[in-house]
């Protein structure tokens, strides 16, 4: 399956080459709404004892598990901070954005 | 076989004869039985369907565009303040294009609490995007809501089939139930457009800017332009198999008449009554009854309403600071169609007051007194 960060944006030119209904426009790729986030995940790996919970809590699906261990995508990460939260061995958190 | 049945349950057997496979539904009065019955069928496997119990009407809706957008064909009921209360859902079944059937049955918005037929509930929902069939009979229940089924799955755009509180919700008539063979040869499974599955996976109903939007809409109102010719010619082939014909309107004795009466529901039938009635006296007027008021039949008001000398719409619904809006929409209609043909707005019958053969002669009578309406709104029967 390609990637997110691969995918391109979808511009139909005509509206005989749409679809009747709102379906699959990919419309999110471009909207980044990572950039309304506050406060952000951070990760410290040491502590990370692998279980994969934060990765299926995530409600954005914005945590993948790359070589056994989980990343955060901050393109959409909104930083509702549940993966902090949930993480058993606390070694998630919540860090204030400084833009 | 011929049953003598009540309205609401001839809406029941029209779902059942479609094989509706997914039935959401919360009771309300006057709709109760409609969903009484299905689930019964359910239970014994009459129906071979999932009957969904849901805590409100916003989720039997939610439920039925989930069931829909699965590939099963789709079937609730409702009326009033329960269709009100779905109003969100019915735009989110509309915009995503999915062939949901739905009978609602006229009763009158609160307050005051009211559980008697007007038409202010399903026209307050005249904009969503959904077909409306208003019926006069039992009969016209069943077959409508067979057909229904039909031109929505062909259109992708779903169908409310309206019948008015008890005048035919809790009113026994003869229906003819036609056999299941015969319905299937007329009625094939239902093959969705694109469906949630996971063998193609797609996302549904998201985020849409404004580079497509506005086409989605574009397209939406084309295919609701196909759905006259559509209705006609699904209603004739109804006709081959049933003997009954299901058209956009019905006009009765209107190539002759000076007046015609523009009429909806089961006042459409009593107004058949009321001109026969005035025919034998020596008038001559005709009944134009609008069963199909979305798509709204434009060419059919434009063809047949001119050739009367005087138009009278009765309306069993208003549009406050406006008028009633049948009234509304054949003026619309007629708008540079024809050379200034009056068109008399009369309302009647809200909250369920009787609308009986008297209450058309008074319009009549009104409309051969006056060379054009003096108010906007001609008030039949209120207490002054």
């Amino acid at each position: 399956m390609p990637k997110k960060k691969d995918a391109k944006k979808i511009v139909f030119a005509s509206e005989k080459d749409m679809p009747i209904m709102p379906m699959s426009l990919g419309s999110m790729l471009h909207n980044k709404t990572g950039s309304w986030r506050n406060i952000r995940p951070e990760i410290k790996l040491e502590d990370c004892i692998q279980c994969g919970i934060c990765w299926k809590f995530c409600p954005d699906m914005s945590i993948e598990i790359e070589n056994e261990f989980p990343v955060v995508d901050y393109d959409y990460c909104k930083g509702c901070g549940i993966c902090a939260e949930e993480c058993p061995t606390k070694c998630i958190v919540m860090v204030e954005e400084r833009k | 076989m011929k049953k003598v049945i009540m309205g609401n349950h001839a809406l029941s057997y029209g779902a059942m004869l479609a094989r509706t496979q997914v039935v959401a539904a919360y009771p309300i009065t006057p709709q109760t039985q409609v969903v009484e019955l299905l689930s019964e069928m359910c239970a014994d496997g009459t129906l071979k369907a999932k009957f969904i119990k849901v805590e409100s009407e916003h989720s039997a809706m939610a439920a039925c565009i989930g069931a829909s957008l699965a590939g099963a064909r789709t079937f609730t009921a409702t009326s009033s303040q329960g269709l009100a209360l779905m109003h969100e859902m019915l735009h989110w079944a509309s915009g995503g294009r999915l062939p949901v059937v739905m009978g609602n049955i006229n009763r009158s918005m609160a307050p005051g609490w009211s559980i008697w037929t007007d038409q202010n509930d399903s026209l307050s929902e005249r904009d969503t995007g959904w077909m409306q069939y208003y019926c006069a009979s039992n009969q016209e229940v069943l077959d409508t809501t067979i057909q229904a089924f039909k031109v929505s799955e062909a259109l992708s755009i779903p169908s409310m089939v309206i019948l008015d509180a008890f005048a035919l919700s809790h009113t026994y008539e003869v229906v003819d139930v036609p056999d299941q063979a015969i319905v299937d040869q007329y009625l094939p499974p239902f093959k969705p457009v694109a469906r949630v599955t996971p063998d193609e996976p797609h996302a549904f109903g998201g985020l849409t800017g404004p580079e497509h939007y506005y086409e989605l809409r574009y397209k939406l109102q084309k295919d609701m332009e196909k759905a006259p010719a559509l209705i006609e010619e699904t209603g004739r082939q109804y006709e081959k198999l049933f003997g009954r014909y299901l058209g956009l309107v019905e006009d009765y004795r209107c190539d002759d008449a000076e007046i015609i009466l523009v009429t909806s529901g089961t006042a459409g039938s009593t107004a058949r009554v009321a001109v026969d009635q005035m025919r034998k006296d020596g008038l001559a007027v005709g009944n134009f009854r609008m069963k199909v008021f979305r798509p709204f039949p434009f060419e059919h008001c434009r063809r047949i309403l001119p050739k009367a000398k005087k138009i009278a719409v009765v309306d069993r619904n208003i549009s406050y600071g406006h008028h009633g809006m049948f009234a509304q929409e054949v003026k619309s209609a007629l708008y540079q169609h024809t050379d200034d043909v009056p068109v008399f707005c009369a309302i009647a019958g809200l909250g369920g007051r009787d609308i009986t053969p008297d209450t058309f002669r008074e319009v009549v009578d009104y409309a051969r007194e006056h060379d054009k309406p003096e108010d906007d709104i001609l008030w039949i029967g209120v207490k002054k």
